[in-house]
C-alpha cells in the first residue's frame, strides 16, 4: 500500500502523459472521459489488490465531469496540472491522484460561483504596476465599469466579473489558442518542455485574456492543483491518500498527547475524514 | 416597518469575546440582556468531525460570507479603493461565538509600555522621537489599573501559561500550567538562551489539563490535533465563548441569544440611543429592540460602520485630522509577521502535530524593552516559534530559487515538508494621520447602505521594524542548526490583505475627546449610554494578538455600564485635554 508505483508494466507504460499524448483520447469525444477514468480505476485496482475480495476486485468509480462540458477543456487542465505536480520517482502525479476531477468538482461548487464573494460591481479596470504608485484622484471620486485603477503587482485583489469556473475555462482557452500561436499545436499535443514554456508566459503575465492577467490564472491554477493534490480524498483527488503517504503526512487524528513530546519522527498509516467521521 | 419589541436593560450586539463577556458579567448581575448575532447559531456538536482542511483553512467555512457586505481598500488618500472580494483577503468572523470560536489561542498581556507609549517615548527619547503625524497617545488607563481585569479573563479563559521573564508585574499565577513543549520548541529556546536571550513557553487559550473556571465552565485538556486556528475545537479544549461566556450568560435566565439577526443601525434621540434596528437574514424582517444600555460589540469594522451609518459622531477627516470616528485604524498586515525560515537536511519534526497556542516566545526585543536611541522606530515585537501543526495543503515549503510547481518543486517540497520551522517578528503597528476608515462613495451592501473603506499605507516605521525583527530571527535560526536560512523579503507596500482579523481601532479610547471617542470604561463620549467593545477600541497594535486586551476591556466596560446604570447615567470618567495634540 506504501509503494506509490505500479508493478505492472503494461499499466506503467501508458503514462498518463504519453496516453494525453497519443492524441486519441482528445481528438475524438468518443474516447473521451470514461476511457480516461477507467484507466485511474484500473490502477487504483492494483494498489487494493492484496486485500480485496474476489467480489470487489473491481472496484467501481463514477468519476465523471460535471462542470468542464468539453472534454478537450478537461484534457488540457488534465495535462497541466501534471506539468505542475508531475508523476515522479517519489510517486503518483496530478492525473493519476484525481487532481483534474477534483478541480470540475470545485468548479461545479460554491466556491467556482464565487456565491461567497462579493461580485458586486462597478468592476473597474485593473492595471497592475511594478512598484506601488499614488494615484492622484478627487477624494470621494466614484468609481466606475470603465474607471482605470492601477494596483501594485502580486497583490490579492480579484477584480474580475468572472466567477472562478468562468475564469478557468477562459484561461484554459487561452492556454490553448497560445499553444496554437507559438507551436502551431494543441497543448495536448506538445512536449513537457513546450508545455512548460507556455505555463511559464502565463505564470509571468505574458499573455493577456478577458481583461485580466495570465498570473492570476497561473496562481489559481497553481494553488487549487496543489489543493487536489493533497486535499482529503473525500474532494475526488488525493486518490487513496496517495499524496499523504508521499508527505508521510497522517491525516486527521484525534489525539497526539502521548506523542507531542518523541523527538523522533513518526510515520503513520494515513487516516481519512470519512474515518475520522467514524464512517 | 420594523416591528417595536419590548425594551431591555442592555442589548448586545456580537456574540464573540467582547460581547459574550459582557453579556455574561450583567446578567449575572442581573440585569435583562438581549443578545444579537448576525450569524448562525452553532454548538460544541457543529465541530464534531471537522478537520478537514481545504474546507476550513482554504474555504473558509467559519468566516463570514462575503455575498451582501465586505470592505473597499485602497493604499492612499489620492487612490480609488476597490472591494476585498474573496474570504481568503477579509477574514472576519461571525456565527454564535463570533470570531474568537476559530482564533488560535495565543495570550500575551500588552506591555506597561503601551498604554503610556508617548509618555514613555517622550520621557526616554524626547519629543523629537516621535515623526509629525504619527498618532499614538497615552490610553487614559496605565497597566497596574488594567491588570486586575486581565487576571480576570486568563480565569475565565483558564489560560495555560508561565511567566514572560521579561514581562511586567502579574497579581497571580495563569490558572493552568504551560502546554508540554515539543523538540522543535525546545530546540527554539535553547537555541536563543545560548544567544543570551529569555524564551519561555507561550501562554494559550489550548487547555494543558482539565479546567473548571469561576463561572463553573469546564474546559478539557488539548489533544494537540493542530485543528485549531480557523476550526472550532472539538474537544471543548480551546478556550472560546461557547465554551465559556455564553453558557454563563445562558443558565442566568436573563439573557436572551437571537442569532440570524444583522444590526444595521443605533437608533438615537436626543443624544442618547434608545435600542438598535435589526434584520431576520431568514425572512428579512426589521426589528427595533430598545434598550437603556447599547454595546457594540461586533468586531472593529462593524462597530465603526454602525457609528458611521447611524449617524453618531464626527467621521475622521484626514485633511483637517478632526474627527474621531475611524481614526486610529491600525491591524497586522504583511509587514507584521516576517522573519525567517530554516530548512533541516538532517532533522525531521513532528510538525503536523500542535495547537494554535503552542509555541516558544521571548520578549527581548519587544516594545521598549531595547534601546532604540540609535534605531529608526519605536516600539518593538514579540519574537515566537509556533506550532501550529500543519496539514498537508499548508506544508509546501520550499527553499528560495526552488520553483513553485514542475518536478523539482514536488521533490523538494516533499523532502522538506516537516524540516521546515519558521522563527517570526510580530512588529507593533503605529496609528498615522492617514491610516483611518470611512465610508466608500461606489460600494455597497445588499441593503444599498455604503461599506467601510479602508486607507491604509505601510510607513518607514513598518518596514524598518521589520527589517530588524527579521535579522533578529534570522540569528536564532541560524543557532538552531539550519541548513539553509530564508529571510523573509520586505514588502513593497499594503497588499490589501486582511487575514488573521487582526483589525482594530476607529473607536479608540483616550482621556481627551478631541482626538478620542470612548474614555477608559469604554462609553462614547458623545452618547453616554452607549458603549463600543472590542478591538475598535485600541489605539495602536502591540506587538502581539490583542484577545487578552479585548478581553480584559470587556470586563472593565461590563463593570462601567453596571456602574451607569446604578448611578442613573453621567460620564464615568472626565474628559482632559491632552497637553500635547496627537
Amino acid at each position: 500500500m506504501t509503494n506509490n508505483k505500479n508493478s505492472n508494466q503494461d499499466t506503467q507504460d501508458l503514462s498518463r502523459r504519453k496516453f494525453l499524448k497519443s492524441g486519441g483520447l482528445v481528438a475524438g469525444g468518443l474516447l473521451g472521459g470514461s476511457l480516461f477514468g477507467g484507466l485511474l480505476t484500473n490502477q487504483f485496482q492494483k494498489g487494493t489488490k492484496d486485500e480485496a475480495t474476489p467480489q470487489a476486485d473491481k472496484p467501481v468509480s463514477f468519476d465523471a465531469r460535471t462542470f468542464f462540458s468539453r472534454n478537450e477543456d478537461f484534457a488540457l487542465l488534465s495535462a497541466a496540472t501534471e506539468r505542475i505536480y508531475p508523476e515522479n520517482k517519489n510517486g503518483m502525479g496530478a492525473i493519476e491522484l484525481g487532481v483534474p476531477y477534483f478541480i470540475d468538482r470545485q468548479c461545479a461548487s460554491n466556491w467556482g460561483r464565487n456565491a461567497d464573494d462579493y461580485m458586486h460591481g462597478p468592476f473597474p479596470t485593473v492595471i497592475k504596476t511594478d512598484g506601488y504608485q499614488e494615484e492622484k484622484r478627487q477624494n470621494n471620486e466614484v468609481i466606475t465599469s470603465s474607471s482605470v485603477v492601477k494596483v501594485p503587482a502580486g497583490t490579492a485583489n480579484y477584480q474580475t466579473k468572472m466567477t472562478r469556473g468562468t475564469f478557468f475555462l477562459e484561461g484554459l482557452t487561452a492556454m490553448e489558442k497560445t499553444s496554437q500561436d507559438k507551436f502551431g499545436d494543441r497543448f495536448v499535443n506538445l512536449e513537457p518542455e513546450q508545455q512548460d514554456e507556455i505555463l511559464h508566459m502565463f505564470e509571468k503575465g505574458e499573455v493577456k485574456f478577458s481583461g485580466v492577467d495570465s498570473s492570476d490564472f497561473f496562481r489559481l491554477l497553481r494553488q487549487t492543483t496543489i489543493e487536489g493534490v493533497y486535499a482529503d480524498p473525500v474532494y475526488g483527488g488525493n486518490r487513496n491518500m496517495e499524496a499523504w503517504r508521499m508527505k508521510e503526512y497522517p491525516g486527521p487524528i484525534m489525539s497526539f498527547l502521548d506523542k507531542i513530546e518523541e523527538e523522533e519522527f513518526i510515520v503513520m498509516e494515513p487516516s481519512s475524514l470519512r474515518n475520522y467521521q467514524g464512517l | 416597518m420594523a416591528k417595536k419589541l419590548e425594551k431591555v436593560d442592555v442589548v448586545v450586539v456580537g456574540s464573540g469575546w467582547a460581547g459574550g463577556i459582557v453579556s455574561a458579567e450583567l446578567s449575572k448581575a442581573g440585569y435583562q440582556v438581549v443578545m444579537l448575532e448576525r450569524g448562525k447559531d452553532q454548538t460544541r456538536s457543529d465541530f464534531i468531525g471537522v478537520k478537514d482542511e481545504l474546507r476550513y483553512s482554504n474555504r473558509y467555512e467559519m468566516i463570514e460570507k462575503l455575498t451582501g457586505d465586505t470592505i473597499t481598500s485602497r493604499v492612499s488618500i489620492g487612490d480609488a479603493a476597490l472591494p476585498v472580494r474573496l474570504q481568503k483577503d477579509m477574514n472576519t468572523g461571525t456565527d454564535l461565538g463570533g470570531g474568537s470560536m476559530h482564533w488560535a489561542g495565543s495570550v500575551y498581556r500588552w506591555r506597561s509600555y503601551d498604554f503610556e507609549i508617548r509618555s514613555k517615548t517622550i520621557e526616554r527619547y524626547g519629543e523629537g522621537k516621535i515623526p509629525e503625524g504619527m498618532q499614538i497617545r497615552d490610553w487614559g488607563i496605565t497597566y497596574d489599573e488594567l491588570e486586575p481585569y486581565y487576571a480576570k479573563w486568563e480565569q475565565t479563559a483558564g489560560i495555560s501559561g508561565e511567566p514572560d521573564p521579561l514581562g511586567d508585574k502579574r497579581s497571580n499565577e495563569y490558572p493552568n500550567p504551560p502546554m508540554l513543549a515539543s523538540p522543535a520548541i525546545k530546540l527554539f529556546k535553547e537555541s536563543a538562551k545560548e544567544l543570551g536571550l529569555h524564551p519561555y513557553q507561550m501562554a494559550s487559550g489550548n487547555m494543558s489539563q482539565t479546567y473548571t473556571n469561576p463561572d463553573g465552565e469546564t474546559l478539557n485538556q488539548c489533544m494537540f490535533c493542530s485543528f485549531c486556528t480557523m476550526y472550532g475545537c472539538d474537544f471543548g479544549s480551546k478556550s472560546d465563548p461557547l465554551a465559556t461566556v455564553i453558557p454563563t450568560a445562558r443558565k442566568t435566565g436573563n439573557c436572551e441569544i437571537r442569532t440570524n439577526s444583522l444590526v444595521r443601525r443605533v437608533i438615537h434621540k436626543d443624544g442618547k440611543a434608545t435600542g438598535v434596528l435589526y434584520t431576520d437574514t431568514r425572512t428579512g424582517q426589521e426589528f427595533e429592540q430598545p434598550a437603556d444600555v447599547v454595546v457594540l460589540a461586533a468586531f472593529t469594522f462593524s462597530n465603526n460602520r454602525l457609528l458611521m451609518l447611524s449617524d453618531i459622531g464626527e467621521i475622521y477627516n484626514p485633511e483637517t485630522r478632526k474627527g474621531t470616528i475611524g481614526r486610529n485604524f491600525t491591524g497586522q498586515f504583511n509587514s507584521t509577521f516576517l522573519g525567517a525560515t530554516g530548512f533541516f537536511n538532517e532533522k525531521k519534526f513532528n510538525y503536523y502535530m500542535g495547537a494554535g497556542g503552542l509555541g516558544g516566545a521571548l520578549s527581548d526585543y519587544d516594545a521598549d524593552l531595547f534601546d532604540h536611541t540609535n534605531l529608526d522606530f519605536i516600539h518593538g515585537g514579540g519574537i515566537e516559534l509556533r506550532q501550529y501543526g500543519d496539514a498537508a495543503i499548508k506544508n509546501n515549503f520550499v527553499p528560495k530559487g526552488t520553483p513553485t510547481w514542475g518536478e523539482e518543486f514536488k521533490e523538494k517540497s516533499l523532502f522538506y515538508a516537516f524540516r521546515t520551522l519558521t522563527v517570526w517578528y510580530s512588529a507593533a503597528v503605529m496609528p498615522w494621520w492617514h491610516n483611518y476608515m470611512d465610508l466608500d462613495p461606489t460600494y455597497k451592501d445588499e441593503f444599498g447602505d455604503p461599506l467601510l473603506r479602508i486607507t491604509n499605507k505601510l510607513t518607514d516605521q513598518d518596514k524598518n521594524i521589520a527589517k530588524f525583527g527579521i535579522e533578529k530571527c534570522a540569528e536564532i535560526v541560524e543557532a538552531m542548526g539550519a541548513d539553509i536560512i530564508d529571510k523573509d523579503e520586505l514588502p513593497d507596500q499594503f497588499d490589501h490583505s486582511y487575514f488573521g482579523m487582526h483589525y482594530i481601532g476607529g473607536v479608540a479610547m483616550g482621556e481627551d475627546p478631541e482626538t478620542s471617542a470612548v474614555n477608559n470604561y469604554l462609553q462614547l463620549w458623545e452618547m453616554e449610554n452607549l458603549f463600543v467593545v472590542g478591538g475598535s477600541a485600541l489605539p495602536h497594535f502591540s506587538s502581539h494578538h490583542p484577545t487578552p486586551t479585548i478581553g480584559a476591556l470587556a470586563y472593565r466596560a461590563a463593570e462601567g455600564i453596571d456602574k451607569y446604570l446604578k448611578e442613573n447615567g453621567g460620564l464615568l470618567t472626565q474628559p482632559k485635554a491632552s497637553s500635547v495634540k496627537a
